[in-house]
């Protein structure tokens, strides 16, 4: 069986984000850049199957990133991925999510795929897109927000979390999922899993290579970005002084009850 | 001249930072505050490989080399003191000596199991009369009958007395050489050799979770071949182990300056007086620019000693320095920590409180200041 893993590599999340106001990107110079966080859950996830499958069963890490990238990529590996494909041009800077995904898709389905493995969303951009996206290009089911994952076979079944609770949902290989944070726990990289990613493969492909055969990149993007905002400052929540514990809950209920809440 | 660490060791911080500042960093104030050796994080230090990193995987390390080594304790330090020198010692002292003096049998028995952290193990060289005077040791082993029988006191032994430990290797007289000197030879003693009792924990200043004992040896017999390396070879085996010491402990100085630095820097930028900022104060600024700097050059030279190990250059000038200088940061990087904080540093549950008792002893441990510049100075052939 072969598992892909789609990651993104991303600047430090704890470090402070900057929009350059004359790009309207993100500024990434100066950051150090790391694994979309969310992505570990995702190769996780694929590890987890892997060991429980056996057999021939291997987790491949996809990404579209430049090649100063690939220390990076190694981190998954270190993890316990087999092997990695970046796909790296130039002329892939500024795509967006329609461009990244179309890309990902031509890739993933040139090296061929029974799995594909998503985390829900990039720290960056944060759009949660890309998966449902790549799904559709990919033409297979996409099961996004996935919080528990079972494989028999080529069945798979899962639980997608929603606004209210989660539904259950099975079906066949091929398919995509993207998952949650409460799937697992990411292990870390062993000093071992560092020692033995060095001999592990990256394969680096121009979109060409890739099977890419549309124009991606910032001119050929979709979407643009017109504008950019702060979000206005939360108002600061009413707070009750009460005599007791007594006299504060009843007027919390009375709050709420104003509010018809309960 | 290339200052750039190879993926493998930009790799390993990385992993050692983030499993330091998650698992590690919200453990040290309960440890500090119950005196608790850290159990869970040795186990987890293990599982990554962390416990036998510099060893060779053949016998259960990970093969990395000392820079990557002395990055890590960094890290760990940089989130607690006592996991840092738990894991700095049973690397240093309490396994290396198997893997620079032991037979290969004795290997395979103690440095794989210490290597992949199922096992921890003391160093014992201090006693009561004889710290940096080595020469000074008491502690006597008679050979009689085919076991050595062994007679002393041992002090301040670091994982000497854990549910893990298996034992301690020791210093002890064993005659007089051609000069009329004590002879000093190493010995491997089991943790249930009869006669070889542990005390509790000392009550400590600082590194309140590392474990940390008195040895007492009243007639304990251990086996002929526990002798380590060559009979008479003692002292010079114990000083090479001290000259690679010296670069994890100044590993553990800058880890702990880090610290200190790192949660100064946030307490300013997130302290707020006059209407803004403290950071904003050109006071607080010089500080932290003084931190800053002192930090980065005491990393330089550990980082230069580590290299010059492992590429097969004297390093104990570099090494010796290091320890001194970087001690010595360690110290003047938690008090400015502790002034930035004002009243708040001086309270337990801010982390620079516990940054400030670990430090003093990075400039005791390991020969004091005072014995580092002897050593530099007789390096220097004066």
């Amino acid at each position: 069986m072969k598992i892909l893993v789609t990651v993104k590599l991303v600047p430090d999340t704890t470090a402070e984000k900057r929009i350059d106001p004359s790009t309207k990107r993100l500024v990434r110079t100066g950051v150090e850049t790391v694994l979309n966080p969310f992505d570990e859950y995702a190769i996780e996830a694929a590890l987890q199957l892997k060991e429980k499958a056996g057999g021939d069963t291997t987790v491949t890490i996809v990404t579209l990133a430049p090649e100063s990238g690939k220390e990076i990529v190694r981190k998954a590996l270190a993890m316990g991925a087999d092997d990695a494909l970046m796909i790296s041009d130039p002329a892939a800077e500024g795509s967006d999510v329609w461009g990244t995904a179309y890309a990902l898709a031509q890739a993933i389905k040139k090296n061929g795929f029974d799995l594909v493995i998503a985390g829900t969303q990039s720290t960056d951009s944060t759009t949660g897109e890309l998966p449902g996206a790549l799904a559709e290009y990919l033409g297979v089911p996409g099961v996004t927000y996935v919080r528990k994952l079972d494989l028999d076979g080529t069945a798979l079944k899962a639980e997608r979390e929603t606004d209210t609770g989660y539904a259950k949902v099975s079906t066949d290989l091929p398919a995509l999922v993207s998952v949650t944070k409460s799937i697992n726990e990411p292990r870390y990289p062993s000093l071992k899993g560092i020692m033995g990613a060095k001999k592990k493969t990256i394969a680096v492909q121009t979109l060409a290579d890739a099977g890419v055969d549309k124009p991606i990149g910032s001119d050929a993007a979709r979407t643009e970005v017109t504008n950019l905002e702060t979000p206005p400052a939360r108002g600061k929540g009413q707070i009750f002084e009460a005599a007791d514990a007594v006299a504060g809950a009843t007027k919390i209920v009375e709050f709420l009850r104003e509010r018809k809440l309960v | 001249m290339d200052f750039d660490l190879t993926d493998e060791q930009r790799a390993i911080a990385g992993l050692c930072r983030e499993f330091a500042r998650d698992e590690v960093k919200p453990r040290a104030e309960e440890m500090d505050a119950k005196a608790q050796f850290p159990y869970d994080l040795v186990a987890k230090m293990a599982e990554l490989g962390l416990m036998g990193l510099p060893f060779p995987e053949e016998y259960g390390g990970a093969g990395a080399d000392t820079v990557s080594y002395a990055l890590a304790v960094m890290e760990i330090a940089r989130a607690d003191a006592s996991t840092g020198i738990t894991l700095a010692a049973h690397v240093s002292l309490g396994s290396t000596p198997f893997y620079l003096f032991g037979t290969e049998e004795q290997k395979r028995r103690y440095l794989v199991p210490l290597a992949r952290g199922e096992m921890l193990w003391g160093f014992g060289l201090t006693e009561p009369q004889a710290g940096s005077d080595a020469g000074g040791t008491r502690t006597r082993a008679e050979l009689r009958e085919g076991r050595w029988i062994v007679n002393g006191t041992k002090a301040f032994i670091t994982n000497s007395g854990t549910e893990l430990t298996g034992g301690t290797t020791i210093t002890a007289i064993t005659g007089t050489d051609a000069k009329g000197r004590p002879e000093i030879s190493n010995f491997i003693v089991p943790q249930d050799t009869p006669g070889f009792t542990r005390s509790k924990t000392y009550r400590k200043m600082g590194w309140k979770a590392s474990d940390t004992r008195e040895l007492s040896f009243v007639d304990a017999a251990i086996p002929e071949e526990n002798l380590l390396g060559r009979r008479g070879g003692g002292l010079k085996q114990f000083l090479t182990i001290l000259d690679g010491g010296r670069i994890s402990v100044a590993a553990l100085s800058v880890g702990l300056a880090m610290g200190a630095y790192d949660e100064a820097l946030a307490y300013a930028k997130d302290r707020h007086q006059f209407g803004q900022a403290i950071s904003k104060f050109q006071a607080i600024q010089f500080k932290l620019a003084d931190m800053l700097m002192e930090i980065e050059h005491a990393k330089l030279m550990v980082l230069k000693a580590a290299w010059e190990k492992d590429n097969g250059r004297d390093y104990v000038m570099t090494a010796s320095l290091a320890k001194l200088y970087s001690g010595e940061v360690s110290r003047r990087v938690v008090n400015e920590a502790v002034q930035i904080h004002g009243g708040y540093g001086f309270m337990d549950e801010y982390p620079v409180s516990r940054m400030y008792r670990d430090q003093k002893i990075n400039e005791i441990g390991e020969g004091t200041n005072e014995v580092q510049r002897l050593v530099i100075a007789r390096l220097m052939g004066l």
